[in-house]
C-alpha cells in the first residue's frame, strides 16, 4: 500500500456499502484525488454492512424510498451480484389485507411487478408455510437478495482503477478540523487518524452507526442512532439445503409479527422488528478487538426475541427444531424521522454526510450523495425528504434523536397512515397562540418541530350547519376531521383566522441583499420597498429547490417567508450562497415573528374596524405591503392569499400575538369569525386554487414551466439554475401539473372513499400506468376535499400532451380504480379569474 | 441415571477483554457471556447418556444472579433440571467455591437421592484453577478423574478415557463418580428455538448457601502485553518467487 497521504481533495470515512458506493460513483463522475478511510478490516470493516440480511423489497410508499431502492436493486442486478428470490409480505389481519391493497397500489405507482396471493397461493411458493394463520399475501417477484460487502469491493476496486482511490483498512479517525470561513462559517480542512493527518478539501462521513460521533468531532450533527435489530440463523434445515442455493424460496415478511424468514443457504435467519427498542450510545459500540463478532454484532439478548421465536415457528413449523447457530443484536442506523441523512452538514462546509442508509437503499443514495457533491443537487431523484438540512436544532439532539427512533422501529413493518402524527417529543415548539388554540379545542399536527392546529373542535358546531359528517371508512376518517371542511365552508362565507406562526422567516440585509436575493429567486425581488415576491428558487439543474415568498421591506432588506416543512433546507441554502465579501447578513426573525391570517369576504371588514388605514385594493393592493396599527399594536399588511378569498397575511411581534388574536377575534365576532386550522390552509382551500406545495408538487425533478409558475418573462440578473430554466422555457413542458376531480368516490363495495394523496397512481382508462418523456410518473401529490366546488381534489403531473381540461383519467387507491377528470391545468378549480382575491 | 453437570458463566471468548481500572474485574461493558467450553461438552455428554441410557440431568452454577442465563441456555439444550448457588456478585475462590457446590450436591441427594455422575468441566474458561472438581469428588468421598475424553458404561462401572501423548489410558470408576470433562468429547448442539422456548419454563432452584473462604485471593488482574507478530510481505505474484526461495533456504528447509 502506498505512502499515508497528507492532503486529498477527498476523504471518506467508512468503507461500508455507502462509502464504498460513493466512491464508485464519484469516481464515475469525474472525481480524483480520493481517499477511503475504515477503521476496520476489509472486505468487511465491521459495520452494519457486514451483518445485513442484504434483501430488497422494491415497495415502499414513500417515494424516495421506494425509487432509490429499485435505483439500488438495479445497480446491485448491473454488477451480477443480485438474484431475484421474490418476496412475500404475509398479512395475519384484515388490517394487513387492507394495507396489502395499499402496497399494490405503491406497487403500480412505482411500476412494480406484484400480485396478490391467496393462504394457498402463498403455500405453493413457500411450501413450509402455515397457510392457517394467515389470510393471504403480497407477492413481489422482484425481491431480490444481493451480495453488499462484494458489491462494496467491486465499486472500491472501480475507483481504484479508475482514479487511483488510496484506500486505507484499519484506520481509525480520531479527530476532524475545521478552519474559519467567511459569514462566520467553519469548513473542514483535515482528518486526522492514527496513521497520520490527511488535509482535505471535501470530507464524507459514511461511517454508519458512527456518524455522529465522527461528525461531532467537527462540531457537525449527523441526527442517527445506533439501534439493535435482533436476528437468528436457524437450521440446518433439508428442505432448504436440498435447494443448493443461497436462496431458492422467497422471502417471507410476517409483517404482523414484524419478522422476516429469510433463507440463507440451508439455514433461515428470522429478523425481528418487534423487540422493545433497544438503543446504544455510539461509545458502547465496541472496537473491532473488542468484539467477540465485529463491533456491530453485539451479545444476543434471547429475552427479547423469546415471542418472536413462537410466532415465528407458529408461521413454519419446521423453524422450531432447528438449531440456533448464530444469533445478533445487530446495530442499524436509525433517525428521527425514519429517513436517510444526506447531503452536506449544515454546521461545516465541505463536510458531507452519507449515513443512515441501510444496504437495500445503499448504492442508489451513494449516487444521491456523489451527484450532489458534483452538480449542487442531486439528478436522479429529488432528496428533501433526506436533507440532512431538513432537521431543526431541537431534532439533533440524543434525546429527540432517541426519543423518535425508540417510537418509530416498531413501526418498521407498521402500518404507516400517511397523515401519521407523532406521540411523543410533542410541544417542542409552541406558537405565542398555543393557549388561545388549547382552549379553543385545537387538534394539533406537528410540523417538524411545530405545533399547528389542523382543526379546531370550538367549530364542530359548523359540522352540523353545513351538512357534513364523518367519513365512512376509518382509514380515510384517521387524521381527519369533517370540522376541516365546516371551517373552509365558514372562511368563504364569512372569514377566518389563521395562525401562521409557524412560518420560517428569515431576513437578509447589508450592501449586498438585493443583489444576493435576485441571484437565489427566480422572479425579480429588486421592485418597490413595499412589493413582494412569490418565487421558486431552483437546484442549478432548473428543478425546484424552494418555493417561497420575499418581500422586499426596504432598500437594503429582503425577508424571506418560508414553510415550516422547509425552513431547515431554505436556511442552509442561503448560508451556503451567502456572498464570500459578507455584503449580506442572515437573520433568522421566525422566533421574534407572530403571523395571522385572516381571510374571508368579511375580511376587510374585521380589519378595517380595528385600523385607520385605507384597506381597500388601492390602499392595501393584492400583493403589497403595508405597515399598520391595528388595534393599537404594530403590524405589518400582507395582502396575498393561500386559501383563494382575500385578506392578509398580517405580521407582528412575537410577544404581540395573543392581543391580535383576541383582537381580531373580538372584531370579527359579528362577522362570523371562527378560526381555522392548517387543514384548510394546506389542504382545501389550497387546492380549491390549485395552489402548489413545496415537497408535494414542488420537487427537483419538475421546473416552473411544469408547475405552471414560470412568468411570461426572465429577469436580466443571474440566479441559481437560470441556464437550466431557460433550456426548460425553450423546450416546453414534459408534464403539466393538473387538478383533478373524482368523479365517484364509490368504491366495489359501496363505500365512499377519500385519497390521502399518498402517490396514488393516476393511470388510463384502461388502467395503464402513465409516465412521461423523462419517465416521471403520474401520480397523486396532494389530495383534499374541495368544499365549494363539491369535488374531491386531486393534485398530480399528466405528460404535456395529455393534460387538457375535461380529459378523463383513473386514479388507484386501495387497489381499486376511480375516475377522474382534469378540473384545471394551471388555474384553480374555484373562482379561477381570482375575483375573490381581488375583491 | 442421574447426572449432575457443574457449569460456570464466563465472558464469551472472541474478544480482546478488557480488565477494570482497579484490576478487580473483567470489563463487561461490550462482553457477551457463555458457558465454559469444557463444561458445554461435559452437558452435552450428560444430555446424550440420559437421552441414551435414560435418567436425567441437573444443571447447577454458582454466582451471581445473571448466572440464571446459563442454566437457562444449559436447559434449553436438555438439562431437566436447574439450580443456581446466588453469590454476590464477588469472586469465589476455588475452596470456598467447592465447599458450597459440595454442600448444594450433599442437599440435594438427601432430597431427590444420589447422583450417579456428576461432570465438571475440566477447567473454567476464565481463572483455569483446575480445582473445584477435584475439591468436590474429595469432599464427597468420589473418585474423579480429570481430562476425560469419553464415557461408557457397563454394570454399573464407568469407563472413562483420556489422551495421552501416543494414545489412551482407560479408568474404569465405581458409580457414584466424577469426571473432568475436555472440550473434544462430542460436539456441543445448539439450542433450538422450542428448546429456547420449553427453556423458560424450567424452575431454577436457588440455594443459599454460604462457605469459608480458602487461602487463594485475587490481588488484581492485569493484561500481558500483547504479543506482535510481524508480516513480511515478500512479493506478490511471480516476482517473490526469489524471496520465498531466499528465505526457505535460510530456514534450511531447502
Amino acid at each position: 500500500m502506498s505512502e499515508f497521504p497528507t492532503r486529498a481533495n477527498v476523504v471518506v470515512i467508512g468503507a461500508g456499502i455507502v462509502g464504498n458506493c460513493l466512491v464508485g460513483h464519484l469516481a464515475e463522475l469525474g472525481w480524483t484525488d480520493m481517499v477511503l478511510l475504515d477503521k476496520g478490516p476489509l472486505p468487511n470493516p465491521g459495520g452494519s454492512t457486514g451483518h445485513a440480511s442484504n434483501f430488497i423489497f422494491p415497495v415502499d410508499h414513500n417515494k424516495e424510498m421506494a425509487l432509490l431502492g429499485v435505483q439500488s436493486a438495479n445497480q446491485y442486478r448491473d454488477m451480477n451480484l443480485s438474484v431475484d428470490s421474490g418476496g412475500i409480505e404475509v398479512a395475519r389481519t384484515q388490517e394487513r389485507m387492507d394495507e396489502l391493497q395499499r402496497r399494490m397500489t405503491s406497487a403500480k405507482a412505482w411500476g412494480v411487478e406484484a400480485q396478490l396471493l391467496t393462504p394457498t397461493e402463498v403455500k405453493e411458493l413457500v411450501p413450509f408455510i402455515n397457510e392457517e394463520v394467515i389470510l393471504g399475501g403480497f407477492y413481489c417477484p422482484s425481491v431480490s437478495v444481493v451480495d453488499s460487502l462484494e458489491t462494496g469491493t467491486v465499486m472500491r476496486k472501480l475507483a481504484i482503477e479508475k482514479t487511483g482511490l488510496q484506500v486505507f483498512a484499519n484506520t481509525e479517525v480520531l479527530d476532524l478540523e475545521t478552519t474559519d470561513a467567511p459569514n462566520g462559517a467553519t469548513k473542514i480542512s483535515a482528518v486526522v487518524t492514527d496513521k497520520g493527518t490527511i488535509e482535505a478539501e471535501y470530507v464524507v462521513i459514511a461511517c454508519g452507526v458512527w456518524a455522529n460521533k465522527v461528525a461531532m468531532m467537527a462540531g457537525a450533527t449527523i441526527p442517527l442512532v445506533p439501534a439493535v435489530h435482533q436476528m437468528a440463523d436457524v437450521g440446518p434445515m433439508d428442505v432448504l439445503a436440498e435447494t443448493n442455493n443461497e436462496i431458492g424460496y422467497p422471502i417471507v415478511r410476517d409483517m404482523d409479527t414484524f419478522c422476516y424468514e429469510r433463507q440463507s443457504a440451508g439455514s433461515m435467519e428470522v429478523g425481528s422488528y418487534a423487540h422493545r427498542p433497544i438503543l446504544h450510545h455510539p461509545d458502547e459500540i465496541p472496537s473491532n478487538e473488542e468484539a467477540a463478532l465485529s463491533p456491530t454484532e453485539m451479545p444476543f439478548t434471547p429475552d427479547d426475541f423469546d415471542d418472536q421465536m413462537e410466532q415465528a415457528i407458529e408461521l413454519m413449523d419446521m423453524l422450531g427444531d432447528a438449531e440456533i447457530k448464530y444469533a445478533i443484536n445487530g446495530l442499524l442506523s436509525l433517525t428521527p424521522d425514519a429517513m436517510p441523512c444526506l447531503g452536506e452538514t449544515t454546521e461545516v462546509r465541505n463536510l458531507w454526510s452519507a449515513a443512515a442508509v441501510w444496504v437495500k437503499e445503499g448504492p442508489g443514495m451513494a449516487q444521491v450523495v456523489a451527484e450532489w457533491m458534483t452538480y449542487g443537487y442531486p439528478r436522479v431523484i429529488d432528496a428533501h425528504g433526506a436533507d440532512i438540512a431538513r432537521f431543526y436544532a431541537a431534532e439533533r439532539g440524543d434525546d429527540h434523536i432517541w426519543a423518535r427512533a425508540e417510537e418509530h422501529f416498531n413501526k418498521t413493518y407498521g402500518i404507516v397512515h400517511p397523515a401519521e402524527q407523532w406521540e411523543g417529543r410533542r410541544d417542542l415548539v409552541k406558537s405565542p397562540l398555543y393557549e388561545r388554540e388549547v382552549a379553543l379545542g385545537a387538534y394539533f399536527f406537528q410540523a417538524r418541530v411545530w405545533e399547528r392546529p389542523q382543526w379546531y373542535e370550538s367549530n364542530a358546531d359548523l359540522v352540523e350547519r353545513y351538512g357534513l359528517s364523518e367519513r365512512e371508512v376509518e382509514w380515510d376518517n384517521r387524521w381527519w376531521s369533517p370540522i376541516i371542511d365546516a371551517e373552509h365552508l365558514n372562511m368563504r362565507e364569512n372569514v377566518g383566522m389563521v395562525d401562521l406562526s409557524a412560518f420560517q422567516i428569515f431576513e437578509l440585509s447589508g450592501p449586498g441583499a438585493i443583489q444576493f436575493a435576485e441571484y437565489l429567486a427566480v422572479n425579480k425581488v429588486d421592485k418597490p420597498v413595499g412589493s413582494s415576491t412569490y418565487t421558486p428558487w431552483l437546484t442549478p439543474d432548473g428543478g425546484f429547490h424552494s418555493d417561497l415568498t420575499m418581500l422586499r421591506t426596504g432598500e437594503d432588506t429582503v425577508r424571506i417567508v418560508t414553510g415550516a416543512f422547509d425552513g431547515g433546507r431554505d436556511e442552509f441554502w442561503i448560508k451556503k450562497y451567502l456572498p464570500e465579501d459578507e455584503s449580506v447578513t442572515f437573520a433568522n426573525l421566525t422566533m421574534s415573528t407572530c403571523t395571522i391570517g385572516l381571510w374571508g369576504p368579511k375580511a376587510p371588514a374585521v380589519l378595517g374596524a380595528l385600523t385607520d388605514i385605507d384597506l381597500s385594493q388601492e390602499g392595501s393592493k393584492y400583493g403589497s405591503l403595508v405597515n399598520a396599527e391595528i388595534a393599537g399594536i404594530p403590524c405589518t399588511l400582507f395582502r396575498i392569499s393561500y386559501v383563494g378569498d382575500t385578506g392578509w397575511e398580517i405580521y407582528t411581534g412575537w410577544d404581540n400575538g395573543v392581543a391580535l388574536w383576541d383582537a381580531l377575534a373580538e372584531a370579527g365576532a359579528d362577522h362570523g369569525i371562527r378560526p381555522v386550522g392548517i387543514g384548510v390552509y394546506g389542504g382545501t382551500g389550497r387546492m380549491e386554487k390549485g395552489y402548489r406545495l413545496m415537497g408535494a408538487e414542488l420537487e427537483s425533478e419538475y421546473n416552473p414551466v411544469e408547475a405552471g409558475l414560470a412568468r411570461p418573462k426572465v429577469k436580466a440578473a443571474d440566479f441559481i439554475g437560470k441556464e437550466a430554466y431557460l433550456a426548460a422555457r425553450e423546450a416546453g413542458p414534459a408534464a403539466t401539473a393538473c387538478t383533478f376531480t373524482v368523479d365517484d368516490l364509490t368504491d366495489s363495495q359501496g363505500r365512499q372513499r377519500y385519497m390521502q394523496g399518498g402517490n396514488e397512481p393516476i393511470l388510463t382508462l384502461d388502467g395503464e400506468r402513465i409516465e412521461d418523456s423523462h419517465g416521471r410518473v403520474s401520480r397523486v401529490t396532494s389530495a383534499a376535499m374541495g368544499p365549494s366546488v363539491g369535488s374531491y381534489l386531486l393534485l398530480g403531473y399528466l405528460p404535456t400532451e395529455l393534460a387538457e381540461v375535461g380529459a378523463k383519467f383513473q386514479v388507484m387507491y386501495m387497489n381499486e380504480l376511480f375516475p377522474i377528470t382534469v378540473a384545471a391545468t394551471s388555474g384553480s378549480a374555484f373562482d379561477p379569474d381570482d375575483t375573490r382575491l381581488k375583491s | 441415571m442421574r447426572i449432575l453437570v457443574c457449569v460456570k458463566r464466563v465472558p464469551a471468548p472472541g474478544a480482546k477483554i478488557l480488565v477494570t481500572e482497579d484490576g478487580q474485574d473483567v470489563d463487561a461493558a461490550h462482553l457477551g457471556f457463555t458457558t465454559s467450553p469444557h463444561e458445554e461438552c461435559a452437558l452435552e455428554e450428560a444430555v446424550q447418556i440420559a437421552e441414551r441410557e435414560g435418567g436425567e440431568v441437573t444443571v447447577l452454577t454458582l454466582g451471581e444472579a445473571a448466572a440464571e442465563e446459563q442454566l437457562r441456555y444449559a436447559a434449553s439444550v436438555g438439562a431437566h433440571n436447574a439450580v443456581l448457588i446466588p453469590t454476590d456478585g464477588e469472586p469465589w475462590d476455588p475452596q470456598r467455591t467447592a465447599r458450597a457446590i459440595s454442600q448444594a450436591i450433599t442437599d440435594l441427594e438427601a432430597a431427590d437421592g444420589a447422583f450417579d455422575l456428576i461432570l465438571f468441566g475440566n477447567e473454567s474458561a476464565d481463572s483455569g484453577g483446575f480445582q473445584v472438581g477435584v475439591r468436590c469428588a474429595y469432599a464427597l468421598g468420589r473418585p474423579i478423574v480429570n481430562g476425560i475424553k469419553g464415557i461408557e458404561f457397563a454394570d454399573g462401572v464407568a469407563s472413562a478415557r483420556r489422551e495421552i501423548d501416543g494414545g489412551y489410558e482407560v479408568y474404569e470408576v465405581p458409580l457414584p463418580a466424577v469426571f473432568g470433562v475436555k472440550e473434544g468429547i462430542n460436539l456441543p448442539r445448539y439450542p433450538t428455538m422450542k428448546g429456547r422456548l420449553a427453556s423458560k419454563k424450567v424452575e431454577v432452584a436457588s440455594m443459599e448457601l454460604q462457605a469459608d473462604s480458602g487461602g487463594l485471593a485475587r490481588v488484581r488482574l492485569h493484561r500481558p502485553e500483547e504479543q506482535v507478530s510481524e508480516t513480511v510481505i515478500l512479493g506478490t505474484g511471480a516476482d517473490a518467487a526469489g524471496a520465498v526461495c531466499d528465505l526457505l533456504e535460510e530456514l534450511g528447509v531447502l
